[in-house]
């Protein structure tokens, strides 16, 4: 399930652009995971709207995957883009904490 | 303290109650009887610097290499790199094994900045790449080294025992033999009190240090369905990995052997019984320096090679070079029984381990060399508290008598040292005690030897000097007399006299022998002058005889004659006159006839 859904154009977008590049590590349909999904992409069209793109690997599927990333827990979130690479693990259900962890200052509340 | 090791018979018996895998570390299977538990997780912790890693890594690559157990090492603290770095000295080359696809490595890298915790998680990822690795390569062996590390990097510790607890019992459900290694913490083994959660069998490594001697140790602290020694066991890494010394045997049931092996010396082989040492005794041979200890122990180990023994010696002041070199001197070519791989010199300082380091090294050195015959040279070099040094070398004869090999240890004993009774300790373990001991006498030292004791032969109790020369060692018997024990040329000198007395002894005698003979000859010659006297004597009494039987019979026949002659003149007597011719007086030509005749004679 390597489903790539990017309701906001393009993935390939220039990287300084603020665009922000972001992989959910998930293992099955756990309660956990699904959580995570739901809060993720809740939180991307809140703060990120138009300038994210999210890869969901479930590492059930593709366990490979898991070493090159330095996946521990399940679910991460790894901000592969704009570096630095940020790790979030969780469901995300804290919001405050997900902001904190990817670095994000919403648009609006820029100087 | 010493608890008896099951012999290695027992294993079988042992093995329906609990599957082992096997560790492949020398003495470790032995003191577990068979290895860790298979199919379960174990605990190995210890402070830093204990080996942990390295005896994990031991574990897989002997899994991996000799077992046919592929392995899987999750390391939480070093990268694969600096692991495959670090056992490259002992040889293990993880990069082959990798390749071959017998060994899996996975780095966890646990940084806290990295991870920000946002709601409910756990640690599904690890199971995953563990079980993808496992899987990859079918292995049958896992080590996760540090896994405490996690606790580092995750804030929620409740979260983690329940995780690793799942883990452990994962690992159980797959069948996998774990080490899951642990940092030695406060009042427990491990830091996070892993130990709660790996109940089946826990080890402790332990570095400890006296006397600026470090000693490693290991200990089996539990080992659930199954039998271990207790005790701690010094175990040794060094370039040829870990082995570990199961010590301690209490039973004495050595198989002795009746053969009888030379010393090399045959003066000496002279004074015992036999005509040397039994095979697999020990001999402790002691005196002060100088007194050829290292030469006659150098003896010993060239006549074991001149038979085709496998010979090892433990050198402690000297090095095996030095040694070959001196021993040349004696005539003794040890180079070329080094060349052929029958003898082989461990030199070591005695302070470069402690004392069961040392013995761990002989252990393991043993058992790759198997050799007949060891010699300890001195073991009064090693140092120690006097109670751990004669536990220590009690072993060491345990070690050796166990394999039957014969031994030859030397003693320094220094006169009017501090503690005199230095070899007296040892010499009640050793079978027999050879004493050398400088002779001063005269403005000269000599040389000399005695057996104190020898087990189960009768010897010779009695001084013997001895001389080193280029043809060996060879005894000769000291000059013991009125005079005392007398030596070198004190006993060459007392030699010399006692010839000349006997020379003299040997010439008086035969002077009187002589004179006897001149004596016993005067009186057969007179004897025959007499005898001869007396057969004069006897021939003239004879001839008396025959004169006057001669007489008698010149009578007869003149008075037979005159008779005659009368009767013819009587009757018809003119033919016979001219038959008697009368000479002289007429009647007495018989008596001159006879002188005649006697002159005649």
């Amino acid at each position: 399930m390597n489903d790539e859904f990017s309701p906001a154009g393009e993935p390939e977008a220039e990287p300084d652009s603020g665009h922000y590049h972001l992989r959910l590590y998930v293992a099955g349909q756990t309660a956990k995971s699904l959580a995570a999904m739901k809060n993720l992409k809740r939180f991307c069209e809140e703060h990120l709207a138009g300038r994210y793109d999210i890869e969901v690997i479930d590492l059930m599927k593709n366990p490979q995957l898991a070493a090159g990333d330095q996946i521990l827990a399940i679910p991460t979130l790894v901000r592969r883009l704009p570096s630095p690479l940020k790790r979030i693990i969780g469901d995300l259900s804290n919001t405050e904490k997900v902001l904190v962890g990817l670095d994000i200052r919403p648009k609006d509340s820029e100087p | 303290m010493p608890d008896a090791l099951p012999a290695p018979s027992h294993e079988a018996e042992a093995a329906p109650t609990l599957p082992k895998a096997p560790t492949g570390i020398d003495g470790f299977d032995a003191i577990t009887q068979g290895g860790l538990p298979a199919g379960r997780p174990s605990l190995i912790c210890g402070a830093a610097g204990c080996g942990k890693t390295l005896f994990a890594t031991t574990f897989l690559v002997n899994g991996a290499t000799r077992f046919g157990e592929p392995g899987v090492f999750v390391s939480f603290e070093e990268r694969a790199e600096d692991l495959v770095a670090n056992v490259a000295s002992l040889g293990y080359d993880l990069d082959r094994l990798v390749a071959e696809g017998r060994l899996a490595i996975d780095h966890v890298r646990v940084e806290k900045s990295e991870i920000e915790e946002t709601g409910e998680y756990d640690l599904e990822g690890l199971f995953i790449r563990l079980g993808y690795a496992v899987d990859s390569i079918g292995a049958k062996r896992v080590v996760l080294d540090t896994i405490e590390t996690l606790f580092s990097g995750f804030t929620d510790p409740a979260l983690l025992r329940a995780e690793l607890r799942r883990l452990f019992g994962w690992i159980k459900d797959r069948g996998l033999t774990a080490i899951i290694t642990g940092e030695r913490g406060e009042g427990q083994l491990t830091r996070q009190g892993l130990e709660e959660y790996v109940s089946d069998c826990v080890v402790l490594l332990d570095n400890r240090v006296s006397d600026q001697i470090t000693t490693r140790r290991l200990r089996v602290v539990k080992y659930r369905g199954s039998a271990h020694g207790t005790n701690e066991y010094p175990f040794l890494i060094d370039h040829a990995g870990i082995s570990v010394l199961p010590v301690t045997s209490a039973d004495l049931d050595y198989a002795v052997s009746d053969g009888v092996i030379s010393s090399g010396i045959a003066g000496l082989d002279a004074m015992l019984g036999p005509g040397g040492f039994h095979r697999g005794s020990s001999i402790l041979v002691s005196g002060e320096s100088g007194t050829g200890k290292t030469m006659l122990s150098s003896s010993f180990a060239d006549a074991a090679c001149r038979r085709g023994e496998r010979c090892m010696a433990f050198v402690f002041e000297e090095s095996g070079a030095q040694i070959i070199r001196n021993a040349r001197s004696i005539g003794l070519d040890l180079q070329a029984h080094v060349e052929a791989g029958l003898l082989r010199f461990e030199a070591a300082r005695p302070s470069l381990f402690g004392l069961e380091m040392h013995l761990a090294r002989m252990h393991r050195d043993l058992e790759a060399f198997q050799p007949d015959v060891v010699v300890v040279d001195p073991i009064s070099a090693l140092r120690g508290p006097t109670s751990e040094l004669q536990a220590t070398l009690l072993r060491m004869i345990d070690l050796l008598k166990a394999r039957g090999i014969t031994a030859v240890f030397t003693s320094l004993r220094t006169e009017g040292a501090l503690d005199p009774g230095d070899d007296l300790g040892v010499s009640s373990l050793m079978d027999a005690w050879i004493k050398l001991l400088n002779v001063e006498a005269n403005g000269e030292r000599s040389r000399t030897l005695y057996v104190i004791k020898a087990r189960g032969m009768s010897h010779s109790h009695q001084i013997r000097e001895f001389g080193m020369s280029g043809a060996g060692i060879r005894l000769v018997d000291a000059y013991i007399g009125p005079a005392g024990v007398l030596t070198g040329t004190a006993r060459l000198a007392q030699e010399a006299q006692e010839r000349a007395a006997a020379l003299r002894r040997r010439q008086d005698s035969e002077r009187r022998a002589r004179e006897a003979t001149r004596r016993r000859q005067a009186i057969e010659r007179q004897i025959a002058e007499l005898s001869a006297g007396l057969e004069a004597i006897a021939d003239e009494e004879r001839m008396l005889h025959d004169e006057d039987s001669l007489r008698e019979a010149v009578l007869d026949e003149e008075r037979r004659q005159m008779l005659a002659r009368r009767a013819s003149a009587q009757g018809s007597a003119q033919g016979s006159a001219p038959a008697v011719p009368v000479t002289g007086s007429g009647i007495t030509p018989g008596v001159a006839q006879g002188a005649a005749q006697r002159a005649a004679e």
